[in-house]
C-alpha cells in the first residue's frame, strides 16, 4: 500500500514538475464557435508550447457569468453582455470588460417533413408564429404562402428548441425579436426564455437528433450541425424580402453594413441585416477580456493570442464553416488590443 | 389432496419462483452494464487513450491522458481531506466523546452523509472556487473530500467500538495510557475494517461526478500543480457523452470501462478480500 | 448510507479514573483534544453547509416567499423563477422509480433472505454491492447510447400502440423525458432496496417462520403474511432510503430527462428535476437571482433529502429492535 502511494506520488510529482514551466490559460463560455476554439488554442499551443488555454464550453451564459465572478481568465459569448452586466463587471472589478469578435456563423430553422423534399421557404412572421405557438399546422397560409407549388401536410408543428442556456438561443431570440413585435414583449432575447411552445433538446445536438427522429418537428441549429448531419433546412426572408439560404457568403453580406459601422465596443448584432445576399440570422461571436489584467504573463501571452487570431487563426474558420471577419474589423480590433492593460 | 391445498402449493411454488426471477434480473443488470462498457470500451481502449491529451473538437484521436492523472490527484486530495477527518474523528467518538457530543456529531456526519452530491459542488464552489477566484484541482478534491468524511467516520467508528473490552483492559492494566492503548492496541486490531472502509469510501467517491463540474470544471491540457482547473475521468465522461461527435462517444466509453474498473477491482479488493469475516455496513 | 451503530456497552471512556495530570502527561489530553478537533470540525461543515445555502438564497426567498413553490414560471429574461416543475418532475421520476424498483427489490430480497442457500445469497449479495457501487455518471453513458434509442424505437411506441388512449403515454416519442430517467433511476436504486430489505428480513427470528409453517402454511405464505409484515417498517425505512437516493441522483437524471422544465401529464414528454437543473444551469446562471434561485432549490433537495432519511433511519431501527435486537441494518 505505501509502496503504491509512494509511486503515485512521485509520477504525480513528475506531472506537476513537467507541466510547472508552462503557462495556464483558463477559458469558459459559448459552445457554438467551440470547434473553432479548440482548433485554435490547439494550434496555437503547438506554435507556442510554454502557453496553454483551456477552453470549456459551457454556454454563453455561463462565459459571463465566470468572467464575472473572476473564476476564469476570459470568457465567451455569443450574444454581447448587456449595459447591466457591464455595469455589475465595472462595480466589481473596476475595469471595463471587452468583447473581441473572432467569426461569424449563422443559425438555420431545420426541418423533418416526410414527402417534402423542396427546400422550404420561411418568412420571419412564420417563424416567429410558429415558435409563438400562433402558426401551427404546417399548411398555415403564413407558410404556404411563401412555397406556392410544395403541397404541405396539414399535420401539427412539433417545435423544438434548445433547453439550456445557449448562444444559439441567443441569436435566435435576437432575430425573432427583431421582426416581431409580440416576440419582443412576451418572450424577449436572452441565451434562455421561456418558450411559449415546443420541446427541448440538449445542444445544438440534441435538437438536430430530436429533429432528425421526430416527423413533423422543425428546429434551429448551428449550420454546421444542420450540415453535418445532412438534414434539411430552410430559406429566410431577409430585411430586403429576399429567401436566403444559409451561406458563408451569406453571413459574410450580412456583416457588411456592421463591419463598416463596427462601434467602438464591437457590440453589434446583425440579425436581420439590410442587403439583398445577407443571411438574416447570422452573428459575430465574441472573446470577453477584462481590461485590466494584473498578471503581466498571462496579459501578453492573452494579447499575442488576439494578434495570431485575428492574422492565422482566422485561415481556419472556413474549414470549420465559419465566416471570417471582415477586413475592417480586424483592423479596428488590433487597435483595440491597446485597451488590455 | 385437496384443491385449495394445491392452489396454495401452487401460488407459493410461483411467488417463490417470481422472486428468484428478481434476483436473477437484479443481478443480471451487473453483468449487462460490464458486458455493454466491455464490448463498446474494449475497442476503443488504446495506449493512446492512456497516453495522449485530447484532440481538438471534432477531430478524432486523442486520448485521456489529463483526466486519468487530473482524477489521480483529486483523489489524492480527497483522501488528505476525508481520511484524517473522518479516522481521528472516529478515534473521538469511540474512545473519548461522551455521549451527548457523539450523537451530535453522528447526526451530522449522517446528515452530510445524506446531501445530493450536486449540493455538495454548490457548497463547495461557495467555499473553494469564489473566493480563490479560480476552478482548480484544489476545489474538487475538496469537495470530493467531504463526501468521504461521512462514510470514514461512521464506519471507522463501528470498527474501533467492535474491538473486544478485553484487548482494552488488558492494555490498561499494563500501564499502558489510553492514547498508547489506542495507537498500539485498538487500532491495529481494528486496521483490515478501517482499512476497507477508506478504499470503499475511496471507490465511492472515484465515479463522483456532480461535485467536480463547478469546481475542477475540466481542461484541455495538463493540469500544473494544485490551482488550475483540471480534467477528470467522471466529468470526461459526462461531456463527451453528450458532445455530438462519434469519436468522443467511443473515448466516453473508453473512459467509461477504465473508471469502473478501477471502482469494482477496489470494491472486491475491499469486500472480498480485505473484509473477508467481517461485517461491512454499506454506504 | 444504512449504517445504525451497534453499541457495544462499556466500550466508551475508561479513563475516569486518573488524574488530569498525569492524562495530561501521558499525551491523553492532547490526543482528546486533537481528535475532538477533528470530530467537531464535522460538525462545523454541517452547519457551514446549512449557512451557506440559506444565506445564498435570500434573495428569491424575500422575493417570491412561499409562491417559489407554486409557480411554474421559469424565465431568466423576465427573472421571474418558480420550482413547480422541478419539483414535479423530481417526484414523478422519483415514484416511476419506485412503482420498478420496489416489487422488483423487495422480490429479490425476499429471494436472498427466504430461500436461497447462504452460500448464494451471499454471493448475490456481494454482485448487488458491485452494482451499488457503480458510478451515476456510468449508469448516463448507458441511458443515453442504451436506454434512450431502445425507448424512442420500441418502447414508447408499443406504449402509444397499446396504452396510447391514456394521458399518460401521449405525445411524440422523444426518448429522451420522464418515463426514461425513471426507468435508468429504477435500475439504480434496486441495490440499496435489496440490500437493505435482505438484512432486515434475515433479522426476522427464525421462531416466527416455524411457528407459520407448523399451523400448515405454505412456504410462500408464512413469508408474506408472517415475515414480511414483521419486517415491514424496515422495508419501508428501505424503499424511504432508495427514495432519498433517486430525490439526489443527478448525473444519470440530466443526461436522459430531457431538460426541459414542463408540467406534462404525459410519462413520454421530457421534464427536469431539480438535481438536473442545477446540474445544467448553475454554472452558466447570470444574474444573482437566477443563481440564487438555483442554490434554494439545492436548500428544497437537501430538506427534502434530509427528512427521508431520518424517517427511513428510524424505521430501519424500530424493525431492528424488534427482531433479534442485533440491529444490523
Amino acid at each position: 500500500m505505501k509502496r503504491i502511494v509512494g509511486i503515485v506520488l512521485v509520477g504525480l510529482g513528475i506531472a506537476s514538475v513537467l507541466a510547472a514551466g508552462s503557462l495556464s490559460i483558463t477559458g469558459a463560455g459559448a459552445t457554438f464557435p467551440y470547434p473553432m476554439y479548440s482548433k485554435w488554442f490547439d494550434v496555437y499551443h503547438k506554435e507556442n508550447p510554454t502557453v496553454e488555454i483551456n477552453y470549456q464550453s459551457i454556454g454563453s451564459g455561463g462565459g459571463i457569468k465566470q468572467i464575472t465572478e473572476g473564476t476564469v481568465d476570459f470568457g465567451a459569448t455569443d450574444g454581447p453582455m448587456n449595459d447591466d452586466q457591464l455595469k455589475t463587471f465595472q462595480d466589481k472589478h473596476g475595469c471595463a470588460v471587452l468583447h473581441f469578435p473572432t467569426v461569424l456563423g449563422a443559425v438555420v430553422p431545420t426541418y423533418n417533413l416526410p414527402g417534402v423534399t423542396a427546400s422550404l421557404n420561411f418568412t420571419p412572421q412564420a417563424l416567429a408564429g410558429i415558435y409563438l405557438g400562433k402558426v401551427t399546422k404546417w399548411n398555415d397560409p403564413l407558410i404556404a404562402g411563401a412555397n406556392q407549388g410544395t403541397s404541405l401536410p396539414a399535420d401539427d408543428i412539433i417545435v423544438v428548441h434548445r433547453a439550456e442556456s445557449s448562444g444559439t438561443t441567443y441569436v435566435w431570440t435576437d432575430f425573432l425579436s427583431k421582426v416581431s413585435e409580440e416576440w419582443k414583449t412576451q418572450v424577449g432575447k436572452a441565451t434562455a426564455v421561456k418558450w411559449p411552445v415546443g420541446l427541448g433538446g440538449q445542444g445544438n445536438e440534441g435538437v438536430t437528433g430530436t429533429v432528425k427522429n421526430t416527423p413533423d418537428s422543425i428546429g434551429y441549429v448551428e449550420l454546421i450541425y444542420a450540415e453535418s448531419n445532412k438534414i434539411p433546412y430552410g430559406n429566410v426572408g431577409n430585411a430586403a424580402g429576399v429567401f436566403v439560404k444559409a451561406s458563408l457568403a451569406g453571413v459574410t453580406a450580412a456583416a457588411a453594413g456592421a463591419a463598416k459601422a463596427m462601434p467602438d465596443d464591437f457590440r453589434v448584432s446583425i440579425t436581420n441585416a439590410p442587403g439583398k445576399e445577407a443571411y438574416p440570422i447570422s452573428s459575430f461571436t465574441w472573446l470577453l477580456i477584462p481590461a485590466r489584467i494584473s498578471d503581466a504573463a498571462k496579459r501578453d501571452a492573452l494579447k499575442n493570442f488576439l494578434s495570431w487570431m485575428l492574422a492565422d487563426g482566422q485561415n481556419y474558420a472556413e474549414a470549420l464553416s465559419y465566416a471570417r471577419l471582415p477586413k475592417e474589423v480586424v483592423a479596428k480590433e488590433k487597435k483595440a488590443l491597446a485597451q488590455i492593460q | 389432496m385437496t384443491r385449495r391445498l394445491r392452489w396454495r402449493k401452487f401460488v407459493s411454488a410461483f411467488m417463490l419462483s417470481m422472486t428468484g426471477v428478481c434476483a436473477v434480473v437484479a443481478v443480471s443488470v451487473l453483468f449487462l452494464i460490464l458486458g455493454y462498457l466491455i464490448v463498446h470500451g474494449g475497442a476503443s481502449v488504446s495506449w493512446n487513450f492512456f497516453t495522449k491529451l485530447p484532440a481538438p473538437v471534432g477531430e478524432p484521436g486523442g486520448g485521456m491522458a489529463n483526466a486519468i492523472v487530473g482524477s489521480a490527484k483529486l483523489l489524492m486530495l480527497a483522501m488528505l481531506v476525508g481520511v484524517p477527518i473522518g479516522f481521528l474523528g472516529a478515534i473521538y467518538l469511540a474512545e473519548f466523546s461522551g455521549t451527548a457530543t457523539a450523537f451530535i456529531v453522528r447526526y451530522a456526519a449522517d446528515l452530510l452523509n445524506g446531501v445530493p452530491s450536486i449540493v455538495i459542488g454548490i457548497f463547495a464552489y461557495s467555499l473553494a472556487v469564489l473566493p480563490f477566484k479560480h476552478f482548480s484541482t484544489f476545489a474538487g478534491g475538496f469537495a470530493l473530500g467531504l463526501m468521504m468524511i461521512p462514510i470514514t467516520l461512521r464506519s471507522t467508528e463501528e470498527f474501533l467500538r467492535s474491538v473486544p473490552v478485553s484487548l482494552r483492559e488488558g492494555a490498561m492494566a499494563l500501564g499502558a495510557s489510553k492514547w498508547k492503548t489506542i495507537v498500539t492496541v485498538i487500532v491495529p486490531s481494528a486496521y483490515r475494517g478501517i482499512l476497507t472502509t477508506i478504499l470503499l469510501a475511496f471507490a465511492r467517491v472515484a465515479g463522483e461526478t456532480a461535485p467536480l463540474l463547478f469546481t475542477a470544471l475540466g481542461n484541455r491540457f495538463w493540469s500544473p500543480g494544485w490551482g488550475q482547473p483540471t480534467a477528470s475521468l467522471p466529468v470526461a465522461i459526462y461531456n463527451y457523452a453528450i458532445s455530438p461527435y462519434e469519436d468522443w462517444h467511443r473515448q466516453a466509453w473508453a473512459a467509461g470501462l477504465v473508471l469502473l474498473g478501477l471502482i469494482l477491482v477496489v470494491n472486491i479488493v475491499a469486500r472480498g478480500v480485505l473484509a473477508r469475516g467481517i461485517s461491512v455496513s454499506r454506504s | 448510507m444504512a449504517t445504525t451503530t451497534t453499541t457495544v456497552p462499556g466500550a466508551g471512556p475508561l479513563a475516569g479514573s486518573r488524574s488530569f495530570l498525569s492524562r495530561l502527561r501521558d499525551g491523553d489530553e492532547i490526543a482528546r483534544l486533537g481528535t475532538f478537533l477533528f470530530a467537531a470540525s464535522v460538525v462545523l461543515i454541517t452547519i457551514l453547509l446549512v449557512y451557506e445555502l440559506w444565506q445564498g438564497s435570500a434573495l428569491p426567498r424575500h422575493q417570491f416567499g412561499f409562491s417559489f413553490f407554486r409557480t411554474s414560471v421559469w424565465d431568466p429574461v423576465f427573472d421571474q423563477f418558480g420550482a413547480l416543475p422541478f419539483i414535479y418532475g423530481t417526484l414523478v421520476t422519483s415514484a416511476l422509480a419506485l412503482l420498478i424498483a420496489v416489487p422488483l427489490g423487495v422480490g429479490a430480497a425476499i429471494f436472498l433472505a427466504e430461500l436461497a442457500p447462504l452460500r448464494v445469497s451471499d454471493t448475490l449479495e456481494f454482485f448487488i454491492d458491485l452494482l451499488a457501487a457503480i458510478p451515476s455518471v456510468i449508469y448516463g453513458l448507458l441511458g443515453i447510447f442504451i436506454v434512450v434509442p431502445l425507448m424512442r424505437r420500441v418502447i414508447q411506441p408499443q406504449l402509444k400502440h397499446y396504452l396510447g388512449f391514456l394521458p399518460l403515454f401521449q405525445g411524440p416519442a422523444f426518448g429522451l423525458g420522464f418515463l426514461t430517467a425513471g426507468v435508468v433511476l429504477a435500475i439504480m436504486i434496486i441495490p440499496y432496496i435489496i440490500s437493505v430489505s435482505r438484512e432486515i428480513l434475515l433479522s426476522v427470528p427464525r421462531d416466527q417462520r416455524e411457528a407459520a409453517l407448523a399451523l400448515g402454511a405454505t412456504r410462500w405464505e408464512s413469508t408474506w403474511k408472517v415475515v414480511v409484515p414483521f419486517a415491514r417498517s424496515g422495508i419501508f425505512g428501505s424503499v424511504f432510503l432508495a427514495l432519498a437516493r433517486a430525490l439526489g441522483e443527478t448525473m444519470a437524471v440530466t443526461m436522459v430527462i430531457g431538460n426541459t422544465p414542463v408540467i406534462s401529464a404525459s410519462l413520454l414528454s421530457p421534464g427536469d428535476s431539480i438535481a438536473s437543473v442545477i446540474a445544467s444551469q448553475f454554472k452558466e446562471a447570470t444574474g444573482e437571482l437566477y443563481t440564487q434561485s438555483l442554490i434554494e432549490l439545492g436548500l428544497v433537495l437537501f430538506l427534502l433529502t434530509f427528512i427521508l432519511n431520518g424517517l427511513a433511519r428510524i424505521m430501519i431501527v424500530v424493525t431492528s429492535k424488534r427482531g433479534t435486537g442485533l440491529g444490523q441494518a
